[in-house]
């Protein structure tokens, strides 16, 4: 099987993870960020497709200060492909978003996505104005990019080829209002 | 400018909203157009309507409060993300220009126009409307105290008649 391991990805993501504020997309995004360990900084989608992109650019936008990840799949991207438009329009410096591309609809049973069929994520998001992409398919890249996801040097998007797979489920906990509630305090805003 | 579309935006500026998300409609223009200006408040034009639920989410997990203004017609784009408002408790003042009602020359407006008020009550928003100028201020900041405090979703529904007849 070919592509990176998607746990080991993320792991080695958020293992030093400094002021990184994470939002996820619904599925196995989330899974992987909460098997890399939970945080009072992630907040984990549990439906609202296609929106952790546009949720991600605006807490950017409400914290210039703060780096954010917004980790989510092909799927997931592609219900709200706008959204890169959106965020190419405002092009926040401290907005990164990595994507597991496994060219599948994993929480469905791995129909094959667009990713599959020759769609180009990395490509979209170059037309839509990024000041930086990048397609990731050894660990080594991983590691090197862990950094650049905390350095809010521009809007940028990096493309994950990750394995097919369906690793165990880690799930993180769907009470919305509790993890919004623990993110504002972490921030010092409730 | 019409007098109530001054009302909103002074009421936009005393509920310290820092970011306004948008589909342009002719009835908003002035407010977006404020927005737009003042340094204060970041304005984001969106492809879609639904990304403004998101987005005004994680301004909210940012400790910023926000807005969003649309037509009617984008009520339609927004019903499955609107889960995240209410699965998260997030607050979200929506401020929709009717179409499809008093006036209105294109019937393709009609159907969303009619399905508006019983789509956002479905999904579990609150509907206050405002028909005349003379409502729009205590209409607007009621839906603000209300959605901020209590964290939930609030639309106010500008009437065609308070919008005014479209020119063809």
């Amino acid at each position: 099987m070919t592509g990176l391991d998607r746990r080991d990805a993320v792991a080695a993501l958020l293992a030093e993870r400094g002021d990184l504020l994470v939002v996820t997309g619904l599925g196995s995004p989330a899974y992987d960020a909460c098997a890399a360990g939970d945080h009072p900084r992630t907040y984990y989608l549990w439906a609202a497709m296609g929106g952790a992109v546009p949720m991600g650019l605006g807490l950017a936008l409400a914290r210039p200060e703060d780096p954010v990840l917004v980790l989510t799949g092909d799927g997931e991207l592609l219900m709200g492909l706008g959204a890169l438009a959106t965020a190419g329009a405002k092009r926040p410096a401290n907005l990164s978003i990595v994507v597991l591309d496994n060219r599948r609809y994993g929480e469905t049973g791995m129909q094959e996505s667009h990713t599959a069929r020759g769609i180009d994520l990395v490509g979209v998001a170059d037309a839509c104005r990024f000041a930086w992409t990048q397609r990731v398919s050894t660990m080594d890249d991983v590691h090197a990019l862990a950094p650049r996801l905390q350095a809010r040097s521009g809007l940028g998007l990096a493309l994950l080829e990750v394995q097919a797979d369906d690793p165990p489920r880690v799930l993180p906990t769907r009470d919305g209002h509790w993890l919004k509630r623990r993110m504002r305090e972490a921030l010092g805003v409730a | 400018m019409e007098a109530w579309q001054q009302h909103i935006i002074e009421a936009i500026a005393a509920a310290g909203i820092r970011q306004v998300a948008y589909v342009p409609d002719a009835g908003h223009t002035p407010v977006i157009q404020a927005c737009e200006a003042d340094p204060a408040i970041e304005a984001t034009v969106l492809t879609t309507e639904e990304e403004g639920i998101a987005l005004l989410a994680g301004a909210w997990l940012g400790g910023q409060r926000g807005c969003l203004l649309m037509q009617s017609s984008g009520v339609g784009n927004c019903i499955n993300m609107l889960a995240l408002a209410k699965a998260g408790g997030f607050p979200l003042p929506m401020l929709v220009t009717m179409r499809g009602e008093w006036a209105e020359f294109n019937g393709w407006q009609v159907p969303m126009g009619r399905a508006t008020t019983p789509a956002l009550e479905a999904i579990g928003v609150m509907v206050h409307r405002a028909e005349r100028a003379e409502e729009v201020a205590d209409a607007v900041s009621g839906a603000f105290d209300l959605a901020f405090h209590g964290e939930l979703p609030v639309a106010v529904l500008l009437a065609q008649r308070l919008t005014g007849r479209k020119r063809w």
